[in-house]
């Protein structure tokens, strides 16, 4: 029943006129239902037969959309291509009111698509240049601007938004401290269930609370949390500040006079610098338990002689050394987040970019920063 | 002849939690008419649309839409109802990352069968109905606020539903590209037939494009007035109703205020 009715809406007919051209007559309803097999089955049979003039005969259609428009340019667009003569006949007056409407005299002109071609490789090699060398600047400027804040908000500790600050705090520090615990905990597990294998050998199962304190408290504990503090909170920086830049609100801040540096960027600068030490003492905390229950329980040693050794261990230096690190990192994430957050331009696309961004970048400025302070330490 | 209703909505309640914003209205809107729900601010009129359009389920009440209850309904009645309609939202609502012909080529693509040389033409004519002839590679985010809204309507309108929702076309516009805009929507309507909900409190644009109007009322949270907008500027019995369209301020509060 359905298929009927469809072959009835879009039916056309084709006749020979005296002098050798065709007539198209079009009939029913021409609208985005059909337009599309119109023109499938059109196209194909128009092409074989080229002929040198086409009249489209609109007495029977009904309706006209510019779908069915659609098809009239097609069909004209065949015709014109293989040299032959286009005409209407019997457009009634609401077809003509649509016709005109969508201009279809002008519509047939070939204009097509100019897609914006990718330029040649010494451009874009020439815009990579500019494009880096321009981040760069940005980025030492945004250095600057920051400082200027930070160095503000010392001197005037009454400039600092305090609320935000400690809820950034919050989210930053508190808020992470379930997953910083854990995954340190597993960490401390694993390392010292790895090497528990090795040293087992030599009877130097005591020396796994000094090799997990050590190297937790000195290296892991502060790249771990970092890394962790990165992917959480680096990211929600940006694009926090992101959107802020999309809807105007960084523009409405900087109008009403407020340094968005400061508003924005010193809070969540600060916030971090306090927090993530804190989380790195944690993460370190949490690494020593988790050796000690597979010292405890797979290595029978007590606990107290697990503990005696990473006290001995340990030197105060050894967390200091770890909560400077920790603070540089801090700097780093909340640096990194809040710039690539001023740098979105356009829309929620450029957000999302703006967050990937945050976190891969932070994570490679923590692991160069991890080097140059392994260098430091070795030439001490 | 008898006017056929495309739109139904009986004893529709809405709000939000224990919100209450409309409480148990009912109206119809015909085939082919250019309908304005109006009204101050919050008075529900966004609300209003997103139940129409079905963003937003009723507490309790019904919208049919060309037959089908749209609160009710299963989802592939749903998809059905959303072919049958398109929506222009108040600054455009198109995808950043795409150019504006895509935006427009999007609905197209998606659910006609047309050859992807005819998908641009067409976006072509549609562009050019709106007058934004050549923007077709731009990015949303490279055009003005005005040339985003026409690009959402052009998008809106590419499958050519039976009804369009728009919402406050004219905000933000200049009152040329508004004039335009309103003769476009009358043209729409005259030569394709096209239903249309506007909501909107532009009172000159009320006035050229307007069939009929229904006006919410935020005390009463219901409708407060229904009819030709002319007809009710002259003789509704409603204060509100009169201050609204002969753009005054409201008697008892607002003019003691300024009036000092």
């Amino acid at each position: 029943m359905k298929s009927l009715k469809e072959s009835q809406i879009h039916r056309y007919e084709i006749t020979e006129n005296a002098g050798g051209g065709i007539i198209l007559h079009l009939s029913g309803r021409m609208d985005a239902s059909n337009a599309g097999s119109l023109i499938k089955s059109l196209t194909p049979l128009l092409k074989e037969r080229s002929p040198h003039s086409l009249t489209v005969d609109m007495e029977k259609v009904n309706f006209l959309d510019d779908f069915g428009v659609l098809v009239l340019v097609e069909v004209k667009g065949i015709i014109t291509d293989i040299g032959g003569q286009f005409s209407l006949k019997n457009i009634s007056d609401n077809l003509q009111k649509m016709l005109s409407l969508l201009n279809f005299e002008s519509l047939t002109e070939k204009i097509r698509f100019t897609k914006k071609r990718p330029p040649g490789p010494m451009i874009r090699l020439g815009e990579g240049t500019i494009h880096v060398a321009s981040d760069l600047k940005y980025l030492i400027s945004f250095i600057g601007s920051v400082s200027m804040a930070l160095v503000y908000v010392i001197l005037r500790p009454g400039a600092l938004r305090r609320d935000d600050t400690f809820l950034c705090m919050q989210k930053t520090g508190v808020d992470a401290l379930p997953i910083v615990g854990l995954i340190n905990f597993l960490l401390g597990l694993i390392m010292a269930f790895m090497s528990s294998v090795q040293l087992q050998k030599f009877g130097a199962n005591i020396y796994i609370a000094s090799l997990v304190s050590l190297s937790m408290t000195r290296e892991l504990g502060p790249i771990m949390t970092a890394i962790i503090v990165a992917g959480r909170s680096g990211s929600a920086f940006a694009a926090e500040i992101g959107t802020m830049k999309v809807s105007e609100e960084v523009d409405a801040l900087f109008t009403m006079g407020f340094e968005p540096a400061r508003f924005l960027v010193v809070p969540k600068i600060i916030a971090s610098v306090v927090v993530v030490p804190i989380l790195t003492l944690f993460a370190d905390l949490f690494a020593i338990m988790g050796g000690l229950i597979v010292g405890v329980t797979m290595l029978n040693l007590t606990a107290s002689s697990y503990m005696t050794q990473t006290i001995n261990t340990l030197s105060l230096f050894d967390f200091y050394w770890g909560v400077l690190k920790s603070i540089v990192f801090a700097f780093i994430i909340a640096w990194i987040g809040c710039l690539r957050g001023f740098q979105v331009r356009g829309g929620a696309a450029s957000v999302g970019q703006a967050a990937t961004s945050a976190v891969v970048s932070s994570i490679f400025m923590i692991i160069v920063a991890d080097s140059i302070f392994a260098i430091i330490l070795c030439y001490w | 002849m008898e006017k056929k209703s495309i739109i139904k909505v009986r004893d529709l309640v809405a709000g939000y939690d224990d919100d209450i914003i409309l409480n148990s209205i009912s109206f119809d809107v015909y085939e082919g008419e250019i309908f304005v729900v109006l009204g101050g601010s919050g008075c529900g009129k966004s609300t209003l649309l997103k139940l129409l359009i079905g963003l937003m389920p009723p507490i309790s009440g019904q919208v049919v839409i060309d037959g089908d209850d749209i609160s009710s309904c299963d989802e592939n009645t749903f998809k059905r109802i959303l072919q049958k309609f398109g929506v222009l939202y108040q600054s455009g609502a198109l995808l950043g990352s795409m150019t504006v012909a895509e935006n427009v080529a999007l609905p197209v693509q998606e659910y006609t069968d047309l050859p992807k040389k005819s998908v641009d033409t067409l976006v072509r004519m549609k562009l050019g109905l709106v007058h934004l002839n050549g923007y077709e590679n731009y990015l949303p985010s490279e055009i003005s606020g005005g040339m985003k809204k026409r690009a959402g309507l052009a998008r809106a309108m590419a499958l050519n539903p039976k009804i369009l929702f728009f919402d406050e076309p004219s905000a933000g516009l200049d009152p040329i590209t508004s004039a335009g805009l309103d003769n476009l929507i009358i043209h729409l309507n005259r030569s394709l037939g096209t239903t249309m909900v506007i909501v909107t409190h532009e009172l000159q644009s009320i006035f050229a494009v307007a069939h009929r109007v229904i006006m919410l009322d935020r005390h009463t949270k219901g409708i407060i007035a229904e009819g030709d907008p002319y007809y009710l500027k002259e003789h509704s019995s409603n204060e509100f109703v009169k201050s609204f369209f002969n753009r005054q301020p409201e008697e008892n509060r607002e003019q003691t205020a300024f009036s000092l």
